[in-house]
């Protein structure tokens, strides 16, 4: 008899992908060789906005180990289009973006030209050898002055630089700021940020002359997205391209994206018949992977004087960068607008989104994306309309936020899966034992020391689906999730599975669930993903989709197996299959739990058929697409505390607190993982990280030298504690856990910072809240008391 | 990520290395290399020629000569961070040495390859041009030492000829009645100095007898605040005067900012606030 | 092109090379050995860290030529005789990684610093972080994994955990 394991769901498992990484066994990209290996390096244009008047590549044509350059002429002779656009809105304009520029380049980091040679060095060499006539054009960096009259145009299809416009009204905001006994208006900029994953981006592509077959190997999050993508750029059938994400040291959201560079391997692979490296540098991946955020906001909020905020107004300008991104047109719209209704009651509000081109590196998904925007802005209006009635924060927030609930339509669109916000709110209230944290505030005040406490109360969206809905409101794909589910003749089992792991941990908390499900070790599962010869058709892994999604097709397999393997175990048991009881690992004839088969033995009569009939179909296993009914929305309540020192400016993180509900949780574990790693993103956002350029487009912040992430010293170990409320929309309850701490962090350390900052009576700072921008504050405040 | 080509001689004696660089006059000597490849690498630097240090023996180790700790060009922060001598006679320099670059760089970056450089964000130098400390170096024309205070000439620039190669730096040990402290205010990214100021404090009946102060970070090259050294000369060492002689700091500084972390102005307030603060621990500090 | 030898967990590895090529691609690129990573092109991230001649070192800091003669431990060489290094066991344990791109570099840093200092503060090993980049962990359970191997390796004998 196989023992049943013990419940394996909601036990902290040690990562099953652990024991390769740890051993410098990992299969990066960059870590793949195969024989014969040519090295591609891109000519990016250092202007932010020039004509391309004339490329010769003759000196880096004759450099010995050159076997090629190629220009945005060869690739459009060739026939590779531009590369398409993955969400569609109303009256979006679509300029073309090709994977190396064609006449103009429009931001520094545009590929211009690209050589491949025998070695990395030697391409690196020719690259200086390309001269390039560039005719210097005007260049716009800033989203709003771009759709001024008379700014640069980025591109001829769009005037005035607008890509789209989008809105979206609930209730009536004008007469809820009339009928305000107080209104606060304020300006926001949420800044430009660099996902920076330590790998950067690599590809390899190999191309068989006699078959047609076209593999890349990529540092991407979906592979099948990316074959799409591919299929369609190059105009080369789908079912001739595999693509394999291997090992990739993270993403954030800046590998959803079919890039230009991948393009280029392929085309190159294919022109000289040898595999073609590319591996960028993180100086190119600062110019030419996707950065995050860059929204200018003005918002207005009508507030009573009780606390209730009764209204918002939102008007926000959203900078696209130079081209499309594939995702780009849903992050300030779907994901940004209906969120602004956040975890509050809030009846009224109105938004208006423009999406603007300018000369800078496209802007798509990072971490987050979209829902980080609205909830510093939600979290940011709540400490204001705090300050101006003089109250607690965590009163307004009492005040405001929703009670429990289950199926709440909000006044945007989305309707809310599960949530008991005040739960949260309170358990982090009682953590961080708030009244006394108040009182030790107000002692150090005495001693000229500057602490402040700043909350965080969020609602999130997570599960991208339906997909259906997503289609309909522009989706040029379906936002379903696959996996198959084999029983192997041993009862060992393989899922393979649309969702991709590069960090997550799926290898394990997926076979967590699937060993549960049928009852057996989780030795004996095995979790393939990010292979589009061995997956089926997915969407893979951003917007913290796979768990809920994901997880849950494989889930669904599971349950088809089991019903299979029900009906064999009647067979060998030879019992109705109605009184078949599965359990532990074990079927058992209902109350006889003596008459029993195992999982293995029945998984083996499935290959090997002793009993049963012909008319049953052999084999064990099962594909599912999950296409749910609806998103699912995580929610919590995050706590920071700071010190600022006023002489400097300079804000130390003293400690943090998290209390999320993600609904039911696989791996405790890898969630508070998760949790650490999200809220030091946002930190990071709040306090360093910004990518900055000059009003002629040049990149300021174009090394890890001038870009400021994180670091060990800078931060504090992190307290976490988990509330769950299942989630009605899957039959695991679960939902995403990979953004909510980018999310909440971001204005829980802002507001920390400008609590602390309450006794000179200064009320916003933009982010991030450098020293020097607090010290500036600060001079300005003393300036006018 | 991939430097440009050059020539790479190891020379094995420093009359090897002396004439290695008469024949390449546009040759660098290599020696942590931990400032010169990272600008080789993003091809900043494009050297036809590097002169290694590290085979020639003799250019590593700490000693001390009479009222003088020597420190070799080669020794390694590790090396000074590790060192007995160091803790006892320029115990400043221990402590300095913690936050200068990371644990790996402080492992392999020597004492001689920072001066040299003369990085305008670099710690060493206020830190030795603090300390009063004088250089060696060997050149075609023999040996001379230089005073720390005409070494720093320029950002990435020294008093050092064509030819010549930093030997040994001299650090006069720190007597009774002298303290000393190196604040810094690490760029978030970089962890180069935005601004460090050096203080070197000598006190007789509480009375100072002897300033130096040594700022970094906030301009072109390690520069002495003289100002400020010369309002606290002979004053009562408290708050009060060292505040006043901290506001002075900036007196006669090129102060220089950058568009994205901290500009001109904020730099010119740190120099004030971190002098301060690194006069009040090296009063702390004297023994 | 120039000679050089360089003995890599125990192996000579004897070749002629650029004088420019880093050491991080020697290791990885003639030498094989792809466990140590590159992260950035300033030095900054630490990812490619590896130990030289008994300390830790950014490998993308160093030419090859430079190393000519050196002794190198990389992440390939940590594990002995099956069994995992107790660094490489806490990391594990402690869930001290994700996406594992910057870990080689981590457990590294953390093998000479815990040489240094067996019985580190939480700011002592952070401080000793400073030139290693995670952007997945937060570094929370890094700072939680070194704390564990620094109490593995005083105590000497946890259960050994089979490398794979």
């Amino acid at each position: 008899m196989v023992q049943a394991p013990e419940r394996l769901i909601g036990a902290e498992v040690k990562r099953k992908e652990d024991p390769r990484l740890i051993t410098g066994q990992g299969t990066y990209v960059d870590n793949l060789k195969f024989v014969g290996t040519a090295y591609l390096a891109i000519l990016r244009s250092p202007y932010a906005h020039a004509r391309i008047k004339r490329i010769d590549a003759s000196r880096a044509r004759v450099h010995p180990k050159v076997l090629a350059v190629f220009t945005g002429e060869d690739l459009r002779r060739d026939g590779i289009g531009s590369i398409p656009v993955g969400w569609l809105l109303p009256d979006i304009k679509l300029p073309p973006h090709y994977p190396l520029a064609v006449d103009k380049a429009r931001y520094v980091g545009d590929g211009v030209a690209a050589v491949v040679a025998e070695d990395r060095y030697s391409a690196y060499d020719a690259l200086s050898l390309i001269e390039v006539e560039y005719e210097p054009l005007p260049a716009v960096v800033d989203q709003e002055a771009a759709t001024r009259p008379g700014a640069p145009q980025v591109h001829d299809e769009a005037p005035n630089n607008i890509c789209f416009k989008f809105a979206m009204v609930a209730g009536d905001v004008n007469r809820a700021l009339a009928e305000a006994d107080g209104v606060v208006r304020q300006r926001i900029i949420n800044h430009r940020t660099s996902g920076s994953s330590v790998e950067p981006r690599a590809a390899v592509a190999l191309y068989q002359p006699a078959t047609g077959e076209l593999t890349l190997y990529n540092t991407n999050q979906n592979p099948h997205l990316i074959r799409l993508l591919l299929a369609l750029t190059m105009n080369y059938p789908e079912h001739k391209i595999r693509v394999i994400a291997p090992d990739v040291g993270g993403g954030f959201g800046t590998k959803i994206y079919l890039y230009p560079d991948e393009v280029v391997a392929c085309y190159a692979a294919m022109k000289l018949g040898r595999p073609v490296k590319w591996v960028e540098t993180r100086s190119e991946y600062l110019r030419a992977t996707v950065h995050g955020r860059d929204h200018i906001t003005d918002f207005e909020v009508a507030y009573k004087r009780d606390g209730t905020i009764t209204g918002l107004k939102v008007t926000t300008y959203a900078n696209l960068g130079a081209y499309i991104s594939p995702f780009a047109p849903l992050i300030p719209t779907f994901l940004y607008v209906p969120m602004l209704h956040g975890p509050y009651k809030l009846p009224n509000v109105s938004a208006e989104v423009y999406g603007v081109f300018t000369n800078t590196t496209p802007v798509d998904a990072t971490r987050g994306a979209g829902r980080p925007e609205a909830t510093y802005l939600l979290e940011r209006m709540v400490d204001l309309v705090a300050r101006e009635l003089n109250m607690d924060p965590a009163d307004v927030r009492r005040k405001n936020v929703l009670e429990p609930f289950e199926n709440y339509q909000t006044p945007l669109a989305f309707v809310y899966d599960s949530g008991n916000y005040p739960a949260t709110l309170n358990r982090a209230l009682e953590l961080v034992d708030y009244a006394r944290l108040r009182e030790e505030q107000r002692r150090l005040r005495e001693q000229g020391r500057y602490i402040g406490i700043g909350l965080s109360t969020y609602v999130e969206v997570t599960g991208a689906a339906p997909s259906q809905v997503a289609v309909s409101l522009g989706a040029q794909a379906g936002l379903f999730e696959s996996a198959i589910v084999r029983v192997h003749p041993t009862g060992k089992v393989t899922v393979f599975t649309g969702s991709h792991t590069h960090g997550q941990g799926h290898e394990t908390t997926f076979a967590q669930a699937i060993a549960d499900e049928f009852g057996i070790s989780i030795d004996d599962v095995e979790v393939v993903h990010g292979d589009t010869d061995a997956i089926p058709f997915g969407l893979g892994t951003y917007g913290s989709r796979s768990t809920p999604v994901g997880l849950t097709a494989a889930y669904i397999a599971g349950q088809r197996i089991i019903e299979k393997a029900t009906k064999i175990a009647a067979h060998l048991l030879e019992a109705a299959e109605a009184d078949i009881v599965f359990e532990g690992g074990r079927f058992f004839v209902r109350g006889a739990p003596e008459r029993a088969v195992t999982f293995q033995e029945v998984a083996l009569e499935a290959y090997v058929p002793r009993k049963i009939p012909a008319d049953l179909e052999l084999g064990l296993e099962a594909t599912a697409f999950f296409n749910p009914s609806n998103f699912v929305f995580p929610f919590g309540t995050h706590v920071a505390v700071v010190e600022v020192d006023p002489e400097t400016g300079q804000v130390k993180l003293l400690r943090y607190l998290a209390v999320d509900d993600v609904g039911r949780v696989i791996n405790p574990m890898v969630v508070d993982g998760q949790v650490h790693g999200g809220v030091v993103h946002g930190i990071g956002q709040a306090l360093w990280e910004q990518v900055v350029y000059d009003e002629q487009g040049n990149l300021l912040t174009g090394t890890w030298l001038d870009y400021a992430m994180p670091k060990a010293p800078d931060l504090p170990s992190f307290q976490t504690d988990r509330l769950e409320t299942p989630s009605p929309v899957n039959p695991l309850g679960v939902k995403g856990a990979g953004e909510t701490g980018t999310i909440a962090s971001t204005p829980a350390v802002v507001n920390a910072v400008l609590d602390a900052l309450a006794p000179f009576g200064v009320k916003h700072i933009d982010m991030p809240l450098t020293p020097e921008r607090v010290w500036r504050a600060l001079q300005a405040a003393r300036g006018q008391g | 990520m991939f430097p440009a080509t050059f020539e790479y001689y190891a020379p094995t004696s420093l009359e090897e290395a002396l004439n290695l660089l008469r024949q390449n006059p546009e040759a660098k000597v290599l020696a942590g290399g931990h400032s010169l490849i990272p600008a080789m690498k993003l091809r900043l630097a494009t050297p036809p020629a590097l002169v290694d240090l590290r085979r020639i023996p003799g250019l590593s180790g700490i000693r001390l000569e009479g009222d003088q700790l020597v420190i070799g060009a080669m020794t390694t922060y590790y090396d000074v961070q590790t060192s007995e001598l160091v803790r006892q006679h320029v115990p400043v320099l221990a402590e300095a040495t913690d936050v200068v670059g990371d644990l790996q760089v402080r492992n392999w970056g020597t004492v001689g390859g920072s001066l040299a450089h003369s990085d305008p964000a670099g710690d060493y130098p206020a830190i030795i041009l603090a300390l009063g400390a004088e250089v060696r170096a060997r050149g075609p024309q023999g040996e001379r030492t230089i005073p720390i205070d005409q070494f720093f000439v320029g950002m990435f620039t020294t008093a050092l000829q064509p030819g010549e190669i930093l030997t040994e730096v001299r650090i006069p040990v720190m007597g009774p009645g002298t303290g000393a402290a190196y604040v810094k205010f690490p760029h978030p990214a970089s962890r180069y100095a935005v601004v460090g100021v050096c203080a070197v404090v000598g006190r007789e009946d509480n009375i100072c007898r002897q300033a130096r102060i040594a700022v970094t970070g906030a301009t072109l090259y390690a520069t002495r605040a003289t100002a400020a050294e010369q309002a606290l000369q002979g004053q009562t060492l408290n708050a009060d005067t060292i505040r006043a002689a901290a506001e002075r700091a900036p007196e006669g500084l090129t102060i220089t900012g950058d568009r994205v972390f901290a500009s001109e102005e904020y730099r010119t307030h740190l120099v004030r606030v971190l002098t301060r603060r690194a006069l009040m621990a090296a009063v702390e500090k004297i023994r | 092109m120039a000679r050089v030898s360089i003995r890599i967990n125990g192996v000579l590895h004897e070749a002629d090379v650029e004088p420019r090529l880093l050491l991080v691609h020697f290791i990885r690129d003639v030498a094989g050995l792809t466990g140590t990573n590159i992260g950035c092109d300033t030095s900054q991230c630490g990812a490619c860290t590896v130990i030289m001649n008994g300390r830790a070192a950014k490998s993308c800091t160093f030419l090859a030529v430079q190393c000519d003669g050196a002794e190198i431990l990389t992440i390939e060489g940590l594990a002995k005789d099956g069994q995992l290094h107790p660094i490489q066991q806490a990391f594990w344990e402690k869930h001290g990684l994700q996406c594992g791109y910057c870990t080689p570099g981590m457990i590294m840093t953390a093998y000479h610093f815990l040489q240094m200092n067996p019985n580190p503060t939480e700011e002592e090993i952070r401080h000793a972080l400073e030139g290693n980049i995670c952007r997945c962990t937060g570094y929370h359970n890094i700072v939680k994994a070194i704390q564990y191997a620094a109490e593995l390796m005083r105590g000497g004998a946890p259960a050994p955990t089979p490398a794979d």
